[in-house]
């Protein structure tokens, strides 16, 4: 609605290239994403000036689209290069009254044939990308996430990229801007490309409609097929087509597509979709390999082969680092002028006061409490749509770190109840145990005391077998990735090897299968009435720790420190630091605690308490520096 | 101690040789450079996880290192603190995942990443309940192709591993397939192994050469089996001389080799031979500093009768290595028997130099040596000498030999050691000037001192053994005056 209108009126996207929101598009044809698509001529077709020297004799005009242009395809059949209609007529035939000649060349296309079917597919890093865009956006398809956010959404990201990035959908895309003149005018003279006719602009082409591919994809490999021509000349290698050029490819303010990119990409289009999945619940499912990305490569088609410096494109050897892949989420936003995003309203899951109830459910903390954040965000002003939506063509580009946002919240309510000063905290646990075992019968008190005593535990656990489990990761791919043909033998040898040495020692392990891969899920902790054992405080009341005041709540604790107290001024880019060891233990734990949960840093959970903080105590920071000594707050 | 003789050389043979190169197939020979990094790696015997990780953090100038690298060197830990805890089936467990470091993108690493493998890998094969030869046997064979450069070290551990099991024969085939692989260049390290795997060569046919002579010795001269017999032991021992007599050229600690070879030349009656081999193992400098190789000439000499000047010049060397060896006791026996004054010194440093050891506090031979030539020192008028060897120790010996605790322990478990110790007690801690009544032991016995240290032992009985205190030593004690030049020693 609002994104749509948006983007008409800032007037650069094409009709086909509108961002839907609420379904406006028809979804593309899946096959235009999931697989690879081949042209007339597809995989094999080659762009030779060779082939096309030759292809000059053939003067007949194409059944299809009548124009006299043809291209000679790597089985030695005419093309036309318009159109891409393959016909049945073949080189060997026509230029039958030249024999020896046409038999030399025959076999030397026969050869490079065989060399090429070796070498798979003429594909290009892009397409890699895509391939792999589309494998997560199955993957979160599979999670749950509407069907809408992989056919419209994310496809529609993806082509505004191609062409903002000049790969595709523009006039003149990268390839044959002249980067490299030296090299490319050679080739263009003789090419397709210097005659190329303007694709048109009119969505409902025949391939369309055909359902095979998409006009869009076609255009995107033709664009970029020349770059082939200069693959043959230089001799670094890579297995895609443009490998060593795309890692050479550097021009001002463009944004390079990278593994950790599509996650951008992906966490992009869940924001716009308003899904229930956070940042943080996104890399964790990469983590837990519920959605592709270590290796995502091995699952593109065989005849893609990697290799050279594709392997520097699509190898991943790190799991992607939350602070990274929101600085790049709004670095891609920008860089393709999104519009401002749907808004963040008070039903939708990354509004702070949802995030913080699920929060206080996953860490085991009152329901009680969750009053006393929305208070919090209220008065923060955090729960603003104006203040959540994501509007990268604003002044500034910023969007909201929901998931450690809403965690700050708690920890700022905690320290408001219980002050966190290794003291307060314990003492008052210890009035809502007495209370608890003098009353019995009614709701128990919150107690601080045993709450930290199962978490402890219940984390200490958690932590251990996350650090196991990564120990015991298996990074490397069935498929190899080496540098060179040479290194290849090598390269499948030492799988080979490594795979016999696994299962050699896979018979000394415990016969007892270990428990298979974890059903993706948003929560990690699951704290049940039930279970005896691990206390639920979910129902436990806060009483202890407020006091009525008139018709009022207060907090018994009205004291209150802050995590910062002066904010870094200067151009780096952290606002605060965190030093460990200069916080009491109950603040580390919960940061600690916290951070595990969204795998983030601890350093960067403080940094948020100390934002939200500042949003808090605003009259204390603008007043005074001076430590804020009281805080009384009503309910 | 002396070393044992069953040195583990496989150890000593590479801290001889160094970290040998590891390369990969089709890779050139590695540089100087990356050797250093592999045994920063692997070489060190000792793991500190902090600083391989603050090494590491140092080298990248701060990086933050790829996932891979912290969780495989993660993976590393578990792996070790498992086999410290012998949880075999967990090593295995982290083994299945650590083998991805043979393909690890880090050159470095995936070089140091073959024998770092083959050594956790073999230890679990060890010890793994449910391992046997075979899957040692196959894992050994995957290993020694994985990094041609390992081939012959690995292949001398699986057919020392075979020998640990008894597999003697198939050891012998090991061997053999090791001594005839040739691959890409030969260096000089790859020289010694092969030496080495020849030695051990060696070192099995001795053991089948000394269970023929053993047969041999059952035999009777007249006996129709018994030429043939003897013509087998000495081909025998002719091969083995020739595999093992390479190796004990080259620097090192060879103990075992030594050791048979020599054994064999001397069955032989070649004593020259064996004795010019045990000098050599000895006295050249460029081996490395080997307490038995002195052990084992003086062994060798002692049996040739040779004249104790001989030996004592051996054992003199010994006694620098070696101060708390037990043959220091008989280096003092050599050295009270010699004519020479000097050599008596030498004789009460020795034995002060034995009993400074931990180990030697409880050795009564040592201590009824040392009470006996104090005395005649002291008697012989040498009080210097005790003086001199007294002056460096007075400040530790009474609270290491002569506290309350050894009086109360020593008491109960050995009285002749006691007394011994306390005699000794009575004469260092007793006043300087009852040392000069030489020719009244009686004095020397009744010393005050002396007597209070009995005292203590005494009393540490208890109650019961009281009575056994002899009266005249409680009488001298009560009336002795205990002057300021005795310090007194520590009591718990």
């Amino acid at each position: 609605m609002r994104g749509f209108a948006a983007a008409q009126a800032h007037g650069i996207l094409s009709p086909g290239l509108a961002f839907p929101a609420g379904g406006l598009l028809p979804p593309l044809p899946e096959a235009a994403l999931a697989t690879r698509v081949t042209g007339p001529g597809g995989g094999n077709c080659r762009g030779a000036a060779m082939d096309l020297e030759e292809a000059e004799e053939f003067k007949e005009r194409c059944t299809q689209c009548e124009a006299v242009s043809w291209g000679l395809t790597d089985e030695g059949k005419y093309y036309c290069t318009s159109c891409h209609n393959v016909t049945e007529r073949s080189k060997e035939v026509i230029n039958s009254d030249i024999i020896p000649n046409a038999q030399i060349k025959a076999l030397n296309r026969g050869l490079k044939r065989k060399n090429n079917s070796e070498k798979g597919w003429d594909w290009y890093v892009c397409e890699g990308f895509q391939h792999i865009l589309y494998q997560q956006a199955e993957a979160l398809k599979n999670l749950g996430v509407g069907p809408e956010l992989k056919n419209d959404v994310l496809h529609n990201f993806w082509k505004r990229y191609l062409q903002k990035s000049k790969q595709a959908y523009c006039k003149n895309p990268v390839y044959t801007t002249g980067r490299k003149p030296t090299v490319l005018e050679d080739n263009l003279s003789h090419s397709d490309w210097a005659s190329e006719p303007e694709l048109p602009s009119d969505v409902n082409s025949p391939f369309l409609e055909s359902g095979m591919e998409s006009q869009s994809d076609v255009h995107t490999r033709k664009s970029l097929r020349i770059s082939k021509a200069l693959q043959s000349e230089t001799s670094v290698c890579s297995g895609s087509l443009d490998g060593v050029e795309y890692s050479q490819r550097k021009e001002k303010g463009l944004v390079k597509m990278t593994v950790p990119q599509t996650l951008a990409f992906c966490y992009l289009s869940l924001l716009w979709q308003r899904e229930a999945i956070t940042l943080s619940d996104l890399l964790r499912f990469v983590e837990e390999d519920h959605i592709p990305y270590i290796n995502a490569f091995q699952h593109f088609p065989e005849q893609m082969k990697l290799y050279g410096r594709d392997r520097g494109i699509f190898g991943t050897e790190s799991w992607p680092n939350y602070d990274d892949i929101y600085k790049k989420t709004i670095e891609v936003a920008t860089f393709l002028d999104l519009p401002r995003f749907p808004d963040i309203t008070e039903d939708c899951y990354l509004h702070p006061n949802i995030l913080c109830m699920k929060y206080l459910m996953e860490v085991n903390l009152p329901d009680e409490m969750h009053s006393l954040t929305c208070h919090v965000v209220k008065m923060t002003g955090m729960g603003e749509a104006d203040f959540l939506t994501f509007d990268p063509i604003a002044k500034v580009a910023k969007t909201v770190k929901y998931d450690v946002q809403a965690v700050a919240v708690i920890v700022v309510v905690l320290k408001l109840l219980f002050l966190l000063d290794d003291n307060l905290e314990w003492s008052l646990s210890n009035l809502a145990e007495k209370h608890n075992e003098k009353n019995k019968k009614d709701k128990p008190w919150f107690n601080f005391r045993k709450w930290y005593q199962i978490m402890k535990k219940a984390f200490d656990e958690k932590k251990q077998n996350w650090e196991e489990a990564r120990a015991k990761y298996l990074w490397k791919s069935e498929k190899p990735l080496y540098y060179s043909y040479v290194d290849k033998p090598v390269a499948y040898k030492k799988r080979e090897m490594v795979v016999n040495l696994q299962k050699q020692f896979s018979t000394l392990v415990d016969s007892t299968p270990t428990a298979g891969k974890k059903s993706p899920s948003s929560f990690q902790f699951n704290w049940t009435e039930e279970d005896t054992e691990r206390t639920c405080f979910h129902g436990h009341s806060l009483q202890g720790v407020l006091k009525e005041k008139g018709q009022s709540l207060l907090t018994k604790n009205s004291l209150y420190w802050l995590s910062t107290q002066k904010f870094c001024r200067c151009y780096c880019t952290h606002v605060t630091t965190y030093e460990e060891s200069n916080y009491s233990l109950s603040y580390q734990f919960i940061l600690n605690l916290f951070s595990f949960l969204l795998r983030i840093k601890a350093s960067l959970l403080h940094e948020e308490v100390s934002l939200v903080e500042k949003e808090l105590f605003k009259k204390k920071y603008s007043v005074t520096k001076k430590k804020s000594k009281s805080k009384k707050r009503r309910r | 101690m002396s070393r044992a003789a069953s040195l583990p050389v496989i150890y000593s043979a590479q801290s001889v040789i160094g970290m040998s190169d590891f390369s990969e197939e089709l890779k050139g020979p590695v540089t100087d450079d990356e050797q250093v990094e592999t045994s920063v790696l692997s070489g060190a015997g000792m793991h500190f996880p902090w600083l391989q990780t603050y090494i590491e953090t140092v080298a990248i100038g701060g990086k933050r290192k790829k996932d891979f690298a912290q969780t495989t060197s993660a993976c590393l830990s578990f792996i070790q603190e498992a086999l410290l805890k012998h949880q075999w089936q967990q090593a295995a467990e982290y083994m299945h995942s650590y083998f991805q470091t043979l393909e690890d993108s880090d050159s470095y690493k995936r070089q140091a990443a073959p024998e770092i493998i083959w050594k956790l890998g073999s230890e679990i094969l060890f010890y793994h309940p449910k391992s046997n030869v075979e899957t040692f046997n196959t894992f050994a064979d995957r290993m020694k192709n994985i990094g041609i450069m390992n081939y012959l070290k690995i292949s001398l551990q699986h057919a020392l591993y075979l020998l640990h099991h008894g597999m003697l024969e198939d050891a012998k085939r090991k061997l053999s397939e090791a001594e005839t692989w040739r691959h890409g260049e030969k260096t000089s390290s790859r020289e010694i192994l092969i030496n080495l795997i020849q030695a051990y060569k060696g070192l099995l046919q001795y053991y089948t050469w000394s269970k023929k002579k053993r047969e041999l010795s059952k035999l009777d001269k007249d006996d129709y089996a018994y030429s043939a017999v003897a013509q087998d032991v000495f081909n025998h021992s002719w091969k083995t001389s020739v595999n093992i007599s390479a190796l004990i050229k080259i620097p090192g600690v060879w103990d075992p080799f030594v050791k048979s070879y020599v054994e064999m030349l001397e069955f032989y009656g070649d004593r020259d031979g064996a004795q010019e081999v045990l000098t050599n193992y000895a006295y050249d400098e460029k081996f490395p500093s080997n307490p038995n190789a002195h052990i084992y000439l003086y062994n060798f000499l002692k049996r040739q009768k040779a004249p104790r000047s001989k030996l004592i010049s051996v054992l003199k060397i010994l006694y620098q290595i070696v101060p708390s060896h037990k043959l220091m006791l008989e280096f003092h026996t050599l050295l009270r028997k010699s004519e020479k004054e000097e050599h008596h010194k030498l004789g009460l440093e020795v034995l002060f130099g034995v009993l400074d050891f931990a180990g030697c506090t409880k050795n009564i031979t040592a201590w009824k040596y040392l009470a006996k030539y104090v005395k005649k020192t002291l008697m012989g008028n040498h009080l210097v000498w005790v003086q001199e060897e007294w002056k460096s120790r007075k400040n530790w010996w009474p609270s290491f030999h002569f506290s309350y605790f050894w009086a109360k322990s020593d008491w109960k478990e050995d009285t002749a050691l006691a007394c011994e110790k306390a005699f000794v007690a009575g004469l260092l801690l007793g006043k300087e000037s009852s040392w000069r009544s030489k020719n009244r032991p009686q004095t020397i016995m009744a010393d005050s001192f002396f007597l209070a240290w009995m005292a203590i032992c005494m009393y540490s009985l208890g109650t019961g053994d009281r009575l056994e205190i002899p009266l005249a030593c409680l009488e001298m004690l009560r009336t002795s005056k205990l002057d300021g030049g005795w310090a007194p020693v520590p009591l718990e």
